[in-house]
């Protein structure tokens, strides 16, 4: 897998909003990640305790945010999760269906000490 | 006395390969040199595919090839056995193509004297669709032996490709291979997708998909 480049992505921009906000300590991040995003809490989490040593964000907090997939449907509107096995539309049977959300993979916010 | 605060980030964590790639694009586009990113899982036939497409194509248009391996050269060879300038990028175990190594591999193409660029990314029907190239096409090669299920089972890959080539229809009447329902799963991901079932080997189907990959080319180089 290739949690170790986006360790590394996580790592710089978090250490970018660290000195910009004159942090002395990062101490906590939190993720935002779909569940389409082909993430690994615990991968992430296991290179970023290596990465982030001697940094100033080691140690600091990963907390997930999960946001499940969420499915549209083109013919009749509805709204529905995916539920493991099935794209169609659970109302009308249609195919036509767009991802609406679960695909995000972003940092939302640091927590620091300054 | 320290004080403790939350920033704001609302940073995609994968920005800086999506910045790259547009790079990649502007440096394409400055060139007027068109790329095209294929993708596949291990054995779907991709470098047998991309081989017999630049076969077909090499006397029309001026191509290049930049071949993405784990470790070993042997798809960059036989792309270089056609006759066309190949650059192999060796990832170093890793799962996927990334704008960085894409760049670096166009510093080793001549981009003024090339009309298209067949990129070969790394076999693997998952990470790749989280890292775009830069390419302008984003080709989707599935194959009967997988099964019809693929597209239930990788959504993102089948979301986010302008075409899916379907190969090894040769193999069809050996195989319980659900034509309608992988179509279904297709038109589901992507509604209207560009879709040529063929084989590379025998040829089946072949005509259809060069034709409309050099309408693709020609049409990109007549647009400036």
């Amino acid at each position: 897998m290739h949690e170790l480049p986006v360790v590394e992505n996580l790592l710089n921009i978090t250490l970018d909003h660290a000195r910009r906000a004159q942090a002395r300590r990062v101490l906590a991040l939190n993720l935002v990640i779909g569940q389409m995003s082909s993430i690994v809490d615990d991968s992430v989490q296991f290179y970023w305790d290596l990465l982030s040593q001697g940094t100033l964000a080691e140690g600091a907090t990963l907390r997930f945010q999960r946001i499940p997939a969420i499915y549209r449907c083109w013919d009749c509107g509805r709204q529905y999760p995916l539920d493991g096995q099935h794209l169609a539309c659970p109302q009308c049977g249609s195919v036509r269906v767009q991802l609406i959300q679960g695909d995000e993979f972003r940092l939302e916010s640091i927590d620091i000490e300054t | 006395m320290s004080t403790t605060q939350t920033v704001p980030v609302v940073e995609n964590i994968l920005k800086a390969n999506d910045q790259l790639a547009q790079t990649n694009r502007a440096l394409l586009d400055a060139h007027r040199t068109f790329a095209v990113n294929f993708m596949a899982s291990p054995g779907a036939g991709k470098t047998t595919l991309i081989v017999r497409t630049i076969h077909t194509l090499k006397d029309r248009y001026r191509l290049a090839g930049i071949d993405g391996d784990i470790a070993t050269t042997l798809d960059a060879d036989r792309i270089a056995a056609t006759g066309i300038p190949a650059v192999q990028i060796n990832t170093g175990g890793a799962c996927h193509l990334d704008a960085v190594m894409v760049h670096n591999a166009l510093a080793q193409v001549d981009l003024a004297n090339t009309d298209a660029i067949i990129i070969e990314n790394v076999g693997n029907l998952i990470c790749p669709a989280s890292f775009p190239l830069g390419a302008h096409l984003n080709v989707l090669i599935a194959s009967v032996p997988e099964g019809a299920d693929k597209p239930y089972k990788y959504p993102p890959m089948y979301r986010g490709v302008q075409a899916v080539v379907l190969n090894k229809i040769d193999l069809l009447p050996y195989f319980d291979f659900d034509l309608a329902y992988f179509r279904r799963g297709v038109e589901a991901l992507n509604p209207g997708l560009a879709f040529f079932p063929l084989s590379a080997k025998t040829g089946e189907g072949f005509d259809a998909w060069v034709q409309w990959l050099a309408g693709q080319i020609s049409d990109y180089a007549s647009q400036k």
